[in-house]
C-alpha cells in the first residue's frame, strides 16, 4: 500500500482547496531571496565578454593588459575551462557553449571573463581584453542552413537517425521520424487533401528575473554557489563536472526563481562563475544584463513546417504528415524530435507519419521553453485541420471531435493512452458560452487543441515530524509558482491534519539525494508522489508508537483523520491519539518520527486542452487586439485551483504573446537587433483581457491522487487559436508567426493580388 | 576612479546617508549599498518596471534615475508598504487573490498599484490595466494582478 502508485477515488479535504500561499508573505514585502540578493564578505563582481559577430574564428585573445588593472582579481578564457568531459558530448557542447572555444558560434557567446572589485572595474577590464576574430561566413535561417553551400556551423557533427552513416558533416543534427500505418496509401483513399507550409520564428521565455549567482570555490576543492535555477541537483552534477569538483563538495543552494519556464534548466554562466572564483580564490558573483539574457541564454527554435493531411468526405482523416524543420542553434538538440511527436498527439490516425529535422545555425544554444516545440506544431497541424474542416464544410469542433484521441487510441508518437482529456475539452469548448458571445465587426474566433506530455523523473523527499506534532516537508524540486503550497496540501491530505500544520522546504543539494529539475511540469506531481509515500511511511511509524503505547499489535492499529485508532470491539476502550500526542511522546517511543521516499516517478498523465479566442484586427494598421479568451484543459486532479487557473493563465499569455507580436529579430550579419524588452515586444498588462479557464478532472490513473502535470500544455494551442481567429477576420490563411501587423497586411494584400 | 558623493534622503520614511559615484543608478544603490534587495533590475533599460519606487510621490523605474537625484527627496520602496506587521490592502489581497506566481514582478506591480489607487481611488478595469501597462509579468497574464487591484480598491473606499 505504502508504494502504490494507482489512482483511488476519494473524497479530498485539503487537496482541492484554496489557502493562502506560505511563501506569499516575503513575495509581497521585498524578503524572498531571488539571484542576486544576496551577498557575500569579499564578494568579486563578474562580467563576461561576449562574441559581436554570428561567427568567427578566434585566433587570439590578449588578456595581459586587462589582468594589469588594478582592482581585476581574476580573467579567465577557454584556457581555464579543460575539456575534461572524456568523450561525452552533451557535456562538451555545454563546456563550448560555455565559453567558446576556438571560433565563436553566435552574437552572444562568451570568450573570456573578468572579476573584479567592483563594476565600473570590471566594465573596464573587459574593454582592455583583445579578441582577435577572423569573421566567417555565417548562416540564421533554418531553411537557408540545410542548402548544399550553407556555412557548416560544426564540423563535428554529422546527422544521427540516417542510414548509411553520412561521411561529411551537416548542418542537420539529426533527423528523427514517428508515426505507424500507411500514410501513402491513406492519402490514396483520401476524398479531399490539404498541404501548406508555416514558418514560426524563435522567442526567448522571457522571464522577468535575469540569470544571477553567486559563486565560492576554495582551492581545498570545495564550493557553494547559489543561483536561480529549475534544477540545483543537475546544475550541481553538471558545474561540477566541467570543473573537475567533486560532485558531494559542491554545495548549490537554489534561490527563488524570477521565471523559468524551461530556460533555467540548463547552465550559461555558472561554470564561469565558478572558474572565476577558484581563479581569484574570492567569492564571484555573476548576473547577467537583460541583453545577455536575450543573446546568450537558451530561447526556442523557429520552425519551417509542411503539413498534408488526407480526409474522407464524412469527416475521418485517412492520413496525415507533417515535416518539421526546428534549428537548435549553434549546438545539436532534440527539438525538432519533440515537435514530431507531439505533432498529430491529438488524434485517432491510422496512418501517420511525421519527421523532424534539427538543424544547425549560428544563433545561441536553444533551450527548453514550457512544452518546448509543441507550440510551433501545434500551429502548423491546427492550422490545417481548420483548413480541411472549411474543405468539406464541417464545423471545426465537430471534425477534431470526430477524429479525437481517445482511451485505447495508439498515439502518432508511439504509446497507447490511458483515459484522455481531448474528447472532454471539446464537448466543453461546445458548450461554453465564449462560443456563443456575438462577435463585432472586424472580429475573428478561432479555437485549437493541445498535447503535452508531462514528466515524472527522479524524486527524494522528507517528511519531518516536529515535537509539537507540526511537520517538516523537505523536497528537491524547486518551487517556481506555488508548489509548496500544493504538496502542503498534500501531506496534509494524507497525514490528515490541518495544512496550517505543514510547512514545504526546498533544501539545497547538500540534505537531499538527487533530484530531477522542476520542468516536463513535474514538480507537483514527482514531489506530491514522494511526499505521499513518506506520509504513509510516518504514518506506519505513528501507527508502531500508537500500537507500543498501548501494548497492542500494530495490525489493529488504523490511522484516520490525524489520528491513530484503535479497531474491534476488544480495544474499544482505548482513547484515539493524536498526531500531536504521538509526536510529544516520540522520545519515550524511540526517537525521532519521519518518513523519507526516494522514486522515479513514473507515470506522468498527458495533458490536454482546448483554448477559444476573439481576435479583432483594425482593418486600416492591421493591429491585433485580444478581445476574449477561454482555457480549458484538463488537470488530472487541481491540488490548488487558484495556482492551476493561474498557470492556464500564464501560458495562455506567452501563447499570446508568441503569436501576436514576439520574435528574434536579426540583420544580415548574424547580429540579434532587438535584445531587450522594447523591441522584444510580450504582452503587457493592457494588451490583455480577463482569461476565463475551466479546469476538468479526469485522474490520472497512475498517480495517487490522479495528479497530471498542468504547467506547460496551455502554451501550446494559443498559435492555431489566434491563426485560426486572424484567418477568419483577415479572410486569408496566416502561415507565420508572430502574426504581427506588417504580417497581417501582407498576407490581406497579397491575396488581394 | 570617479570621486563619490554624499547624498541624504528619505528612504521608508528614514533619514538615510549615503555615498555614491555620480554614474550610479538608485536601483544600484538601492539594491548593493543599502542592502534593500525587494526592488529588481530586470532589465535596466526602463522597459519591465520591476526596479518601480516612487520618488516624491511620483511613480519612477529605479533603474532610471540617478542615485545623487534623490538628494533631499522621499524614496519609497516596496520595504515600506507594510505598516510594521500590518500589511498594505494590496499585499493582502495579492496573496488571497493568488495575484503572484515566481514573485519577482510583484513588489514593483505593488508600488504602481499603489501609486495607481493614490490618484484614482476608483479605477475602471482598463485605467488598471494601463496604469500597470509598464510592469511586465510573464507568468500569471495579469488577470488575477487585475481582480486583486480591483478588490482593493473597493475595500480601500468603503474605509
Amino acid at each position: 500500500m505504502a508504494n502504490d502508485t494507482k489512482f483511488r477515488n476519494r473524497k479530498f479535504k485539503a487537496v482541492g482547496t484554496r489557502p493562502p500561499r506560505p511563501d506569499g508573505l516575503d513575495k509581497v514585502t521585498g524578503r524572498a531571496k531571488y539571484g542576486a540578493d544576496t551577498f557575500a564578505p569579499g564578494q568579486l563582481v563578474g562580467r563576461v565578454l561576449r562574441s559581436p559577430h554570428a561567427h568567427a574564428q578566434i585566433t587570439r585573445i590578449d588578456t595581459s593588459k586587462a589582468e594589469k588593472l588594478n582592482g581585476v582579481k581574476a580573467v579567465i578564457t577557454s584556457k581555464d575551462l579543460p575539456d575534461l568531459t572524456d568523450g561525452d558530448s552533451d557535456l562538451y557542447d555545454t563546456l563550448e557553449n560555455c565559453m567558446a572555444r576556438d571560433r565563436a558560434l553566435y552574437d552572444g557567446h562568451a570568450v573570456a571573463a573578468v572579476a573584479a572589485i567592483d563594476a565600473p572595474t570590471a566594465r573596464k577590464a573587459l574593454k582592455l581584453i583583445r579578441v582577435t576574430y577572423t569573421i566567417l561566413p555565417h548562416v540564421t535561417d533554418v531553411d537557408e542552413a540545410i542548402k548544399p553551400d550553407a556555412p557548416i556551423v560544426q564540423p563535428r557533427v554529422y546527422t544521427s537517425g540516417v542510414s548509411p552513416k553520412p561521411k561529411s558533416p551537416s548542418n542537420v543534427a539529426r533527423v528523427s521520424e514517428f508515426g505507424h500505418g500507411d500514410v501513402e496509401a491513406g492519402f490514396k483513399a483520401a476524398d479531399i487533401i490539404v498541404e501548406k507550409s508555416y514558418k514560426t520564428e524563435q522567442t526567448h521565455q522571457g522571464y522577468i528575473e535575469p540569470h544571477a549567482c553567486l559563486a565560492s570555490v576554495g582551492p581545498d576543492g570545495h564550493g557553494e554557489l547559489w543561483v536561480t535555477t529549475q534544477g540545483h541537483f543537475v546544475f550541481r552534477n553538471t558545474c561540477a563536472a566541467l570543473l573537475g569538483m567533486d560532485v558531494a563538495k559542491l554545495t548549490v543552494t537554489p534561490s527563488e526563481v524570477g521565471g523559468g519556464f524551461g530556460g533555467k534548466t540548463h547552465v550559461w554562466m555558472e561554470p564561469i562563475a565558478l572558474a572565476l572564483s577558484r581563479k581569484a580564490n574570492r567569492p564571484v558573483k555573476l548576473e547577467m544584463t537583460r541583453n545577455e539574457v536575450f543573446r546568450s541564454t537558451g530561447p526556442t527554435s523557429s520552425t519551417s513546417i509542411d503539413v498534408k493531411i488526407g480526409v474522407k468526405k464524412n469527416g475521418r482523416i485517412t492520413a496525415a504528415s507533417a515535416y518539421l524543420r526546428y534549428h537548435d542553434g549553434a549546438f545539436p538538440g532534440i527539438w525538432a524530435m519533440l515537435g514530431a511527436m507531439t505533432s498529430y498527439a491529438c488524434y485517432d490516425l491510422k496512418n501517420v507519419k511525421t519527421v523532424g529535422y534539427d538543424i544547425l545555425v549560428n544563433r545561441p544554444k536553444v533551450g527548453a521553453y514550457r512544452a518546448p516545440s509543441a507550440p510551433m506544431a501545434a500551429f502548423a497541424v491546427e492550422s490545417t485541420i481548420n483548413e480541411v474542416a472549411t474543405k468539406i464544410g464541417m464545423d471545426p469542433i465537430d471534425f477534431r471531435i470526430k477524429n479525437a484521441a481517445k482511451e485505447g487510441t495508439k498515439s502518432s508518437y508511439g504509446p497507447t493512452y490511458g483515459p484522455i482529456g481531448i474528447g472532454p475539452t471539446l464537448a466543453a469548448v461546445k458548450k461554453h458560452p465564449h462560443m456563443r458571445a456575438q462577435l463585432k465587426k472586424n472580429q475573428g474566433r478561432g479555437m485549437a487543441c493541445g498535447f503535452w506530455f508531462n514528466f515524472g523523473g527522479e524524486t527524494c523527499t522528507d517528511l519531518n515530524i516536529c515535537v509539537d506534532g507540526t511537520v517538516t516537508l523537505t523536497v528537491g524540486t524547486v518551487d517556481l509558482s506555488g508548489s509548496r503550497t500544493s504538496l502542503s496540501l498534500i501531506a496534509a491530505e494524507e497525514l490528515g491534519i490541518p495544512y496550517e500544520r505543514v510547512k514545504c522546504n526546498i533544501s539545497d543539494t547538500a540534505s537531499l539525494g538527487h533530484n530531477d529539475m522542476t520542468d516536463g511540469s513535474r514538480g507537483t506531481f514527482s514531489s506530491g508522489m514522494s511526499i505521499i509515500f513518506a506520509a504513509r511511511n510516518a504514518i506506519d511509524d505513528l501507527c508502531q508508537r500508537a500500537a507500543d503505547t498501548w501494548g497492542i499489535p500494530v495490525k489493529d492499529v488504523v490511522w484516520k483523520d490525524g489520528r491513530a485508532l484503535a479497531k474491534g470491539k476488544k480495544h474499544r476502550k482505548l482513547k484515539s491519539l493524536s498526531l500531536d500526542d504521538l509526536a510529544a511522546a516520540s522520545s519515550n517511543t524511540g526517537g525521532p518520527i519521519a518518513g523519507h521516499s526516494q522514486i522515479v516517478a513514473d507515470g506522468a498523465g498527458v495533458s490536454f486542452a482546448s483554448h477559444i479566442c476573439d481576435i479583432e484586427v483594425d482593418p486600416e494598421t492591421s493591429a491585433t487586439k485580444v478581445v476574449r479568451y477561454t482555457v480549458i484543459q484538463d488537470a488530472g486532479k487541481a491540488v490548488h485551483p487558484d495556482y492551476v487557473e493561474g498557470q492556464f493563465q500564464g501560458g495562455a499569455a506567452q501563447g499570446i504573446g508568441w503569436a501576436l507580436n514576439e520574435e528574434y529579430v536579426y540583420d544580415e550579419n548574424g547580429r540579434l537587433q532587438n535584445p531587450g524588452f522594447l523591441d522584444y515586444r510580450v504582452p503587457v498588462c493592457s494588451d490583455l483581457p480577463f482569461i476565463d479557464t475551466q479546469i476538468l478532472e479526469i485522474p490520472n490513473p497512475n498517480h495517487p491522487y490522479g495528479i497530471r502535470g498542468v504547467g506547460e500544455t496551455s502554451i501550446v494551442p494559443p498559435l492555431a487559436a489566434i491563426g485560426n481567429a486572424v484567418s477568419d477576420v483577415a479572410g486569408v490563411r496566416m502561415t507565420h508567426v508572430p502574426m504581427s501587423p506588417p504580417r497581417i497586411r501582407k498576407a490581406i494584400k497579397d491575396k488581394q493580388a | 576612479m570617479m570621486a563619490g558623493t554624499l547624498v541624504s534622503t528619505i528612504i521608508n520614511g528614514d533619514q538615510i546617508e549615503f555615498a555614491c559615484r555620480p554614474d550610479e543608478t538608485l536601483l544600484e544603490v538601492l539594491r548593493n549599498r543599502l542592502g534593500l534587495t525587494g526592488s529588481k533590475e530586470g532589465c535596466g533599460t526602463g522597459d519591465c518596471g520591476a526596479c518601480s519606487i516612487t520618488l516624491d510621490g511620483r511613480l519612477v523605474c529605479s533603474c532610471l534615475v540617478l542615485a545623487v537625484e534623490a538628494e533631499g527627496r522621499k524614496v519609497n520602496t516596496i520595504e515600506g508598504l507594510a505598516d510594521g506587521d500590518t500589511l498594505h490592502p494590496l499585499q493582502t489581497n495579492f496573496i488571497n487573490h493568488a495575484a503572484l506566481q515566481c514573485g519577482v514582478c510583484t513588489p514593483g506591480l505593488l508600488i504602481a498599484s499603489k501609486a495607481l489607487l493614490d490618484r484614482n481611488p476608483n479605477p475602471t478595469d482598463e485605467e488598471i490595466r494601463f496604469a500597470l501597462a509598464g510592469n511586465l509579468c510573464r507568468c500569471t497574464g495579469y488577470d488575477k494582478i487585475v481582480h486583486a487591484v480591483k478588490a482593493t480598491a473597493k475595500e480601500l473606499r468603503k474605509q
